[in-house]
Formats: structure tokens, sequence, C-alpha cells
């Protein structure tokens, strides 16, 4: 294995900058190095410039998504070695489809507004009482939602998905898997308030099914399937408040 | 949707932060990208079908003259060409939509979920099966 | 409810119109398209054809698949072009050429099975 290997990364400082540009740092090749490691090491030992986002380094904080060679990852959980042999430097970018504000950190308010926005939370008609009562859940009705909830906003999908970036009112990906992790509770009683945010064409009705989303996400949450499935969902409430306008709720 | 954007508000123009315009050849960077827009254009072969098929009852409408000479169009290599690659396109489509059948549809049978394959091999027995009554309807004479 | 956007119905028909496409066409195109024009497999007789394009029943199954595939095409286009070419000021003009013309080949294929002698 050769001794190091090269980095281009993208830097832009609002300050001095209007155009991002490439910085190429060499780093020592070691095979057990995630992306993130070099990148760490470039800040630590050659450019304490660099600014990036990261926490946990083990892949369930979601801080640490970036593009690389062109496509979203977390960096904790890419290795270097994978880029070993391709012969050109690996290219760190900040994650697509967001506005950069320095180097490799985006501005995500975005999303995270679309997540509260389909109030990702247990809503219920009453509340029990905290103390000396539970919601009983059997391990099937666990199973319904459970791939749902592995979701930690790394927003990875919204960077693959191009509906996303060439619509930005679109709800996107993983709001849409939150909301679908909720209506599928067994717990919850909210699933009509949500569909009135998700059954507009902004929400579920903007996506076509590209699928990116779901081969990008590090959790397997398979947010394309959540959405398709909500389609049907939808299309099966609009009938029924159609067909049977009382009825219906 | 207002109140849940109530509790903390950034400001939503930054005119420091450095927005990238989307291309409009953004399907041709990534080969995922470029099957999905393949898989898209395969609906206008669906629609050319349905051409073909409308000139064919009208012709059939039209007496055994009308029909022989729209076989006959049927054989100019140009059209045979396009048929050629409708018919690529309208599998590519049959092929994508049975595939991606399963995600769209999550069965649960007893509390669990039914495999993808098993669905996926539904889908294609089932297109295995009407094929053959339509061939049926089709080759005799 | 919000304003109820009318996006079930027509996914609804796609949604048909692929699984209809799906099944039937590649045969149907193979036969007609390739098979029989270069004499792979000898093509039907016209009176055999017209008999059998005469019966209700394959009228009916005609025309359910000229609409149901008109309607997908309809609906996929309609998003080829908003999302592919970026065009979405001209999304209203979209939207009706799109299903206008999928109205337009649902009345003309109604009218010409209709209409088989």
């Amino acid at each position: 294995m050769p001794e190091t290997i090269s980095l281009e990364v993208l830097r832009y400082s609002p300050e001095r900058d209007t155009e991002p540009t490439f910085q190429r740092y060499d780093v020592p090749l070691n095979k057990d190095w995630v992306i993130l490691d070099a990148l760490n090491y470039i800040k630590d030992k050659v450019d304490g410039s660099l600014t990036f986002r990261w926490s946990c380094r083990m892949g369930i904080c979601g801080s640490c998504g970036m593009m690389v060679n062109g496509e979203p990852k977390l960096t904790c959980a890419t290795f270097l070695s994978n880029y070993a042999k391709e012969g050109r430097p690996v290219r760190v970018q900040p994650l697509r489809y967001f506005p950069v504000i320095r180097d490799l950190v985006v501005e995500v308010t975005d999303f995270m507004s679309k997540l509260q926005s389909v109030k990702p939370w247990l809503i219920r008609k009453e509340e029990k009482p905290t103390s000396g009562s539970e919601y009983l859940q059997t391990p099937d009705q666990l199973n319904r939602y459970k791939q749902f909830s592995m979701c930690i906003n790394c927003v990875l999908c919204y960077a693959a998905c191009p509906v996303y970036g060439l619509d930005p009112v679109f709800i996107g990906p993983a709001a849409i898997a939150l909301a679908q992790r909720y209506n599928m509770d067994s717990r919850d009683e909210g699933a009509h308030e949500r569909m009135d945010v998700l059954a507009q064409h902004e929400g579920i009705w903007g996506c076509t099914f590209v699928g990116e989303c779901t081969k990008v996400c590090p959790k397997n949450v398979d947010p394309a399937g959540a959405i398709q499935q909500y389609k049907l969902t939808a299309t099966i409430e609009r009938f029924k408040s159609f067909l049977l306008p009382r009825g219906a709720k | 949707m207002s109140d849940a954007r109530q509790t903390t508000r950034y400001t939503e123009y930054h005119p420091r932060w450095y927005r990238s315009r989307v291309s409009t050849w953004w399907w041709l960077a990534r080969w995922p990208y470029l099957k999905f827009i393949l898989r898209e254009i395969s609906s206008v072969f669906v629609a050319w079908f349905v051409v073909v098929l409308l000139l064919q009852i009208r012709a059939l409408s039209r007496g055994p003259q009308a029909y022989a000479q729209f076989e006959r169009w049927l054989q100019h290599p140009p059209i045979v060409l396009l048929n050629l690659i409708a018919l690529f396109f309208v599998v590519f489509h049959a092929v994508t939509w049975f595939n991606l059948a399963p995600r769209a549809m999550a069965i649960r049978f007893r509390g669990k979920r039914v495999p993808d394959l098993w669905i996926v091999g539904t889908n294609y027995a089932a297109w295995a099966a009407i094929s053959l009554v339509v061939a049926w309807f089709l080759v005799r004479s | 409810m919000a304003k109820q956007s009318n996006e079930p119905v027509l996914w609804t028909l796609f949604s048909a119109g692929g699984v209809v496409a799906g099944f039937v066409m590649p045969v149907q195109l193979f036969l007609l398209g390739l098979a029989f024009p270069l004499g792979w497999i000898p093509a039907p007789r016209y009176e055999y054809l017209l008999a059998l394009v005469r019966l209700p029943l394959t009228r009916l199954y005609l025309f359910a698949l000229c609409f149901l595939a008109v309607f997908h095409w309809a609906h996929r286009f309609r998003y080829t072009l908003y999302d592919g070419l970026q065009i979405k000021h001209l999304n209203e003009l979209i939207f009706f050429c799109c299903y206008g013309g999928a109205i337009f080949g649902t009345v003309l294929a109604g009218y010409l099975l209709w209409n088989v002698r």
C-alpha cells in the first residue's frame, strides 16, 4: 500500500471568496482510517482552518455527511483505503443541494423546518398519565415502523434526491420516512394531521421514485419505500373521503 | 404549518452562503440518474405503442387493402427500427416496474413482511402467463 | 383537510397504466412490431383479426389498454419535463398538454373501437 493518499477538499470562506476552490492535501494512508480521520489529520497537522462537522465518529449522530467522489457518504463510515487504487485524489465536498456556509459545513435548517412540519412525535387524543401506565406494543406492531425509526437525520438522502435539488420546496425523503414512522406506530393517533402536509404537491407527490435516497441511506431506512407506501395510503384515504364523506374519519 | 415554524427562526437568505445551481444536465452526471431518466423516457414508447395500436384498429376498420397497407408500413426499415427500440424501452419499463413493485406495497402476512422476492417472482410469473395468453390469441389464425 | 389535491387520482391512473403496459405491451409489441412484419411468425389473417376486434370483450380490453397506457405516459412525461428540463415556469402548459393529450388519445381510442365495422 502506498504511504500517502491525496484529498481534494472544497474550500470556501465567506469572508474571502465568492466561489469555492479545491485545495489538495496529502495524508497518510492508514488501513483503518476513514475520511473523517483524514480530515482531522489535516485540521490538526496541516491546515487548522479547515472547517467541518463531526461528532460521534461511529455512524449514529448523522453530523459528518459529505460528498466523497460525488456520492453522499458519512465520512466516519467511509474507509480511506477504498479509494487508494483509484489513481486520482479523493474529492471531498459539502453535501449537495444545501447552501454552503463555510468549507464543508452546510445549512440544514430547511430540512429541520420540514421535519418539524410533519410532527414527528406521538399524537394522541388523550395522553395516558405518566405514572403507573404504559402503552403496550407487540413485536409485530414494532416491526411495522421500526425500519423508519432508524433515521439519524444525516440528510444524505436529500443530497442524493434530484427532485429536492431541482425543487427545494419538496419536503424530502427523511421527513416523509419519519412521518411514516409515526403514522405506522400503533401508539399514534395523528395520521390525519400529518396528511395535510404530506398529501400536497410539495409533499409526497413531488417524488418520482428515483430511489437514490434509499441507496445512500447508511441506516437502511428505505425512505423511497416509505414514500411509495404513503402514496398508496393517501390515495386510499382520498378515495374514501370522496366516496364516504362522513365515514372517512 | 406556520405554527411549527414559530419556534426558531433562522434568516433564510444569507448573502454569503454559497449556493450552486443545478445544471440542466444533472441527469448525465451519474449513471443511476441516467437510468432513472431512461426509465421515465420509456413512457414515450408506451404512448408510441398506443399510436401503432390505434393505427392498426383504424386499418382493420377500413378493409383488407388498408390493412395490407398498414402491414407493409410496419415492414419499412425505419419503422422496424423504431419498434425495436420501442420494444427495448417497453421491456425496460416492465422490468423496472416489477422490480420496484414490492417497495410500494408493504404486504404483511401474519405479522411478518412478505419477502420482496416473492412479490417480484409473482409479478414475473404473471407476466409470463399473461404474455402466453395474449400471444395465443394473436398467433392463431 | 387542506385543499384536496387531485394527484391521487392521476397517480392511480399512472400506476394502473404502468401495470397494464408492463404485462401486455412487451408481447404485443414484439408480435405486432417485429415478429409479424419480419415474418418470424406467420401474421394473423385480416378476417380473423377483424372478427377478434369486433368482440365486445376485445374492444373493452383494447380501450382499457389505450386509456390507461396513455394516462401513464401523461403523468410520467409531465414529471420528466418538470424535473428533467427544469421548465417549471411552463408548469400549467405542461399539465394541459400532457393530460389533454391523454384525453384526446382516450377519446380517439373510444371512437375507433366503437366504429369497428
